[in-house]
């Protein structure tokens, strides 16, 4: 492969010129925030060109060779520290790479539509541009730093597109939210970075994985930790997570883009990158499984109960990237980067779906509005959908197909990954080091994997199916179902595309076991086999009918959450069957509902108390006591009089003048 | 070159001898911006003539002769890695802070402007001294302009805040001119010959030079109290929030950028190479009150009403980095606390330009009295925020690059021997976000609820070329800081290893019979002595 410092250089560099163009441009000149079709075409081109460069290297990439690298320039240097601009083209970077460049290509295309009607629609394209420019240096960056610059960039991204509509200071709060969340994990993260530096005076993942000796045992203990601890925060897990549902402020391809397919995945990325040092730290490796199956139950049993389209699909992902963890945790690398593509496909296409979803809603809200002004409704409502299939067969049947996919339903792409992800777990349950309890969190998963295919038909069925609720639940809105329509084709296509490739992507990974049966090589995972030089992966012990069995038993476990969720909500009859769960769980609905009071724990044991002591005990404190003492010094000293006299008589260029005669006189003296 | 540097210092004064011919405010004010331009002009080809690989030893040395016999105080004046990015961020500030009293200020304005001039000199005089008399004149003479600034031209408790600041820093220089006489008489016996008192920095921070256990203790508490007053640390800050709500927008940028740096650069200058053995026992202890002063400054802002005032608590926060990576003493630390030093400059600099631009237009500062601003003024949103992002160390901008490798040293310093110093400090990152960018929220989103506010207009041109500057800066120092931290790096390798060498020299040579017994317990003298006796003897 010729030049690959200029190709790079492309990747990293168009997304940021676009960012320059269109915000520079737009910031300065108001006619042209109105030449839509040029802002969005330099934005798509700014991501679609990278993706295809990416994809060259894909195609030409030769394992044999090892990871390309390419430094661009020194960056920081002091004494015995430095650190480079430097990037690396390796299996997993390019697998990373492809799915935010394609993703977010397809995703820039939807936006075109989407955001059409917006009047910040030049920034929207400069911020989803620099968001790719930051991903990408999260993701192909050679060394941690320079993983983190892309760590704290996406999260500034995410930080100014959750506030885009600033002027609802609901949305600045949970942008503000989000940020600081982040900023707890990245505190961690920095600590982690600081340790790994002192253990092997370098940054570059290479010689960090070279030179896994130089650590002491309690040294990896630390900083694994530490580095999941900055996970927890980007990648939503207890107990940072909950700045993701408020996330959903922010328009919905934002959501889709970067809170489901890209951004929240960098925990997992970064994780599987150290993945040699993980393993040989098996209690971290616990704590993270524990900590990734806990956060996959409880966000499916708050998604369970929540009626906002988009906050059902924000738990989910919570929930998902709770697998994912669980994954990590259980030594199952590849099988976490595999759920991040296949998660990566269906959440993307199903937020885009509910976006296709809420423009139609908003729409007949707006119409709705227009005729008589008292009319006001939530068009994110589930409650207030049904029957949308009759009116948006695209979004239906695409939004149906990634739900299949996310269920784990064979042979779409969400079963192969979560089955790998639940038969590494329980293969787990064989190791020396706490095997009983990763059974017990096979469990947990399984039952998560229950909920997931539940709740996700309950949304679909209450969307879709059924009849079309608004017209009896607002008055005024008799015969709006008219004013639904489906969406155009900039948007219906990147669906279809991402429903094609829900559908179709697990193939990458079929198990190695299927083929075994039938006396193949079992070279079946082509993920597998691609990723195996980087993810230190815990091989599977287990039989191949223990492998059939645990198949045929997660296959089961989510046809029988689809069927309970047919029965139950397969005609729209969501009002009904909502009652009697809660009816049925009694108390424990409402902390779902309430999802479990986490915000308000947080806001009452550490934010305001922080607050009140800074303000009542610490401000007063400063002016009171130290600021007191230097007055009582100052009072005795008795200057106080003299010095207001000289001021108040002063004219002072007067004195000016004076002082620089004084200046001069001396110091002529001096030097002559 | 030499004629250069000198030419670069005083032309400030130049602007002051027009204003006796050309009263005019406009002319004034044109005058006093030329004239600083051209200053900045002056300065830059002393940094692109500078010896980079030879930046531990002062260039462009002018030297007079002592000024009494067999006392060796002369003028002497000369540019080192120090020194130089603090001299030129001097020079780029002075158009910039002209620029930025352009129409907020009305009252007499060729004392104004004077003053502005002389500060500048003074400021330039400080950084580029050698000899610590002359630094010391320079470093009062820059505290008069600033306490009529405040005094004249300040807001409505300025009285309070003048004497505050006034008597705070003087107390702190008086004490240190006592330390200083000392030192000078201390170093001219040592030097030998006819003189019996010198203040030639390059002799007294030089390999040559030995002080005393007991003696390094005093005076460096002098030194140490009165720099640690000007940084100001924890818990000397008090005067720092008054005297910046009170000065007027330039004064506080000044102060700011330049003034407080003062005393983190003294710091370096001078505890460092001539107090080894001191700077390194009471570096946990510095540390301790950095620290202290980087969560307590940060706390105490998020609660601030005042936009101003939250901005000068930020300053206490982050000036405590920088007095952390200094007595972190390893190059990591030091290299961070030096970019630092512009790092704060710039960013809090720029801050305080923005809250003067939105209180020339809104005539508060109160937060509340804000909301919105975002919708009617888009550039000032993104310079604020730009401003804002740096200044909580997001990376790729230049607060990330000093707060890393200050907190990274931090974390490897053997000096200190303890994470929590770094692990703490750390905890500032958070903080920061917390009170930035709950004060940009309330500022700038949601909606706008004072009617007033609906009139505000967008920066113009003159005050977008102040900040672009500082902007390119920000982000220049972000990608590529190694091209402002390269003129320091052979400085701080050289000299931390030379105060090294000059506090082991110290610890063999005193005689633990000739000392208190509390300084030989402070210093852990028998334990040192033996340990390199035993290293000495296996060898």
């Amino acid at each position: 492969m010729e030049s690959p410092l200029a190709l790079v250089s492309l990747i990293i560099g168009l997304p940021l010129l676009g960012f320059l163009i269109n915000g520079l441009t737009g910031l300065f000149s108001k006619a042209y925030r109105n030449q839509k079709s040029v802002i969005g075409l330099i934005a798509n081109t700014a991501v679609f060109i990278p993706f295809f460069i990416v994809l060259y290297f894909f195609i030409g990439f030769n394992p044999e060779g090892g990871a390309l690298n390419v430094k661009l320039f020194t960056w920081i240097e002091a004494g015995s520290f430095s650190v480079d601009i430097a990037y690396q083209i390796d299996q997993l970077s390019l697998i990373m790479a492809l799915v935010v460049t394609g993703v977010g290509a397809f995703i820039h295309l939807y936006s075109v539509g989407y955001m059409y009607d917006d009047e910040g629609y030049w920034k929207f394209f400069a911020y989803l541009n620099l968001f790719i420019f930051a991903m990408l240096n999260l993701i192909l960056a050679d060394n941690l730093l320079l993983l983190f610059l892309g760590w704290e960039g996406v999260g500034l991204c995410s930080y100014l597109l959750i506030g885009f509509w600033y002027r609802d200071m609901l949305k600045s709060d949970a942008a503000k939210k989000a940020f600081i969340y982040n900023r707890v994990g990245d505190f961690a993260f920095l600590v982690a970075i600081f340790m790994v530096f002192e253990a092997v005076g370098s940054l570059q993942f290479d010689v960090i994985l070279a030179n896994l000796d130089a650590f002491s045992s309690n040294g990896i203990f630390w900083i694994t930790l530490l580095m999941f601890i900055g996970a927890t925060g980007k990648s939503v897990q207890i107990p940072l997570f909950v700045w993701l549902p408020d996330a959903m402020a922010g328009p919905t391809s934002v959501s889709a883009l970067i809170h489901a397919a890209t951004m929240v995945t960098s925990g997992i990325y970064l994780i599987t990158r150290m993945s040699p040092m993980y393993v040989l730290t098996p209690e971290v490796m616990m704590i993270v499984a524990l900590i990734g199956a806990l956060t996959a139950i409880v966000a499916a049993t708050v998604a369970l109960t929540q009626n906002d389209i988009k906050g059902v699909l924000a738990y989910s992902t919570v929930s998902q990237l709770g697998f994912m963890f669980l994954a990590l945790g259980a030594g199952a690398y590849t099988a976490a980067l595999f759920h991040v593509v296949t998660h990566a496909f269906f959440k993307a296409c199903l937020f885009l779906g509910s976006g296709s979803v809420i423009h139609a809603m908003h729409h007949v809200e707006h119409k709705l509005h227009e005729k008589d002004h008292s009319i006001h409704f939530d068009p994110q409502d589930i409650r207030n959908m049904g029957g949308l299939r009759k009116w948006m067969p695209s979004t239906y049947k695409t939004f149906f197909i990634s739900t299949i996919a996310i269920a784990g339903i064979p042979p779409l792409a969400g079963f192969f990954s979560k089955d790998e992800i639940l038969m590494h777990t329980f293969n787990m349950g064989f190791s020396e080091f706490a095997g009983p309890l990763y059974f017990l969190l096979w469990g947990v998963a399984t039952i998560t994997a229950f909920l997931t295919a539940f709740y996700m038909f309950r949304l679909t069925f209450t969307t879709f199916h059924g009849e079309f609720r608004l017209p009896k639940l607002v008055k005024g809105a008799e015969d709006s179902e008219k004013l639904l329509h489906e969406s155009p084709v900039t948007m219906t296509l990147p669906l279809w595309v991402l429903a094609t490739l829900a559908a179709i992507g697990g193939f990458m990974g079929i198990p190695n076991f299927i083929s075994k049966t039938f006396g193949g090589e079992g070279a079946l995972n082509w993920l597998g086999a691609w990723l195996s030089p980087i993810a230190a992966d815990i091989p599977l012990t287990l039989s191949i009918p223990a492998e059939w069995a645990l198949m045929i038993l997660a296959t089961t476990i989510a046809a029988a959450g689809v069927y309970v969720a047919w029965r139950m909500y397969g005609q729209g009859q969501q009002k009904e069957s909502d009652a009697i769960i809660e009816e049925k769980t009694g108390a424990l609905y409402q902390v779902w509902k309430e999802k479990y009071n986490l915000d308000e724990l947080y806001e009452g044991a550490v934010v305001q108390p922080t607050i009140r002591f800074s303000d009542k005990v610490l401000a007063v404190f400063d002016l009171k006591v130290i600021d007191g003492f230097v007055n009582a010094v100052a009072g005795t000293v008795r200057l106080t009089g003299s010095l207001l006299r000289y001021i108040q008589t002063g004219v002072t260029s007067n004195y000016a003048l004076f002082l620089i005669l004084g200046v001069i006189l001396v110091l002529s003296m001096i030097l002559f | 070159m030499e004629l250069l540097l000198n030419l670069t210092i005083y032309f400030p004064l130049v602007g002051i001898l027009l204003f006796l011919f050309f009263r005019s405010d406009t002319a004034v004010k044109w005058i006093s911006l030329i004239v600083t331009s051209i200053t900045f002009m002056l300065s830059l080809p002393l940094l692109f003539g500078f010896d980079v690989a030879g930046s531990a030893v002062p260039q462009y040395v002018t030297e007079g002769s002592p000024i009494l016999a067999g006392m060796d105080i002369k003028y002497l004046v000369g540019l080192d890695g120090l020194s130089l990015l603090l001299f030129m961020l001097t020079t780029l500030f002075g158009p910039i802070v002209i620029l930025s009293s352009w129409n907020s200020v009305k009252k007499s304005l060729i004392g104004y402007y004077s003053m502005l001039l002389i500060l500048q000199m003074a400021s330039l005089g400080v950084f580029a001294s050698l000899d610590l008399v002359v630094f010391y004149v320079f470093f009062e003479l820059s505290l008069i302009p600033m306490y009529f600034l405040i005094g004249i031209w300040g807001g409505s408790d300025k009285i309070r805040a003048t004497i505050k600041f006034f008597i705070y820093t003087l107390v702190g220089s008086l004490i240190m001119l006592v330390a200083l006489m000392y030192l000078g008489f201390h170093a001219g016996a040592a030097m030998g010959g006819d003189i019996s008192f010198t203040a030639d920095w390059r002799y007294i921070s030089g390999p040559d030079y030995l002080i005393g256990l007991a003696e390094q203790t005093w005076l460096f508490l002098a030194f140490a109290l009165a720099f640690c007053i000007k940084v100001p640390l924890f818990p000397f800050h008090t005067w720092l929030p008054y005297a910046h709500t009170e000065a007027p927008t330039a004064g506080s940028v000044v102060l700011a950028a330049i003034m407080l740096k003062l005393g983190t650069y003294g710091l370096v200058r001078v505890c460092l190479p001539v107090f080894p053995n001191a700077f390194m026992e009471f570096a946990p202890w510095m540390a301790t009150l950095a620290v202290i002063g980087i969560i307590y400054g940060a706390l105490v802002a998020m609660v601030q009403k005042d936009v101003k005032k939250l901005v000068a608590y930020s300053s206490v926060s982050h000036l405590g980095f920088v007095v952390l990576g200094i007595f972190a003493l390893n190059t990591v630390a030091v290299q961070g606390a030096i970019i630092q030093m512009i790092n704060h400059g710039l960013s809090t600099g720029a801050l305080f330009l923005i809250v003067g631009m939105i209180y020339d237009r809104a005539h508060t500062r109160q937060i509340s009295d804000f909301g919105g601003v975002a919708k009617v003024m888009p550039v000032f949103a993104v310079m604020f925020m730009i401003a804002t992002l740096a200044s909580i160390g997001l990376p790729g901008l230049n607060g990330f690059v000093g707060e890393f490798l200050i907190l990274n040293g931090a974390f490897i310093s053997t000096l200190y021997a303890n994470k929590v110093y770094a692990v703490l400090a750390a905890t500032g990152v958070i903080l920061a976000a917390v009170y930035m960018l709950w004060m940009y929220q309330r500022v700038m989103f949601g909606p706008i609820t004072n009617k007033e506010n609906e009139k505000l207009i967008d920066l113009d041109a003159r005050e977008i070329s102040l900040l672009v500057p500082l902007v390119i800066f920000m982000i220049w120092i972000g990608i590529r800081p190694v091209d402002f931290t390269k003129y320091s790096e052979e400085w701080v390798e050289s000299f931390i290893e030379m105060s090294e060498e000059k506090s082991e020299a110290v610890m063999l040579q005193t005689d633990l019979s000739e000392i208190p017994d509390w300084t030989a317990r402070l210093y852990g003298v028998e334990a040192r002595q033996l340990l390199t006796a035993d290293v000495g003897g296996r060898k």
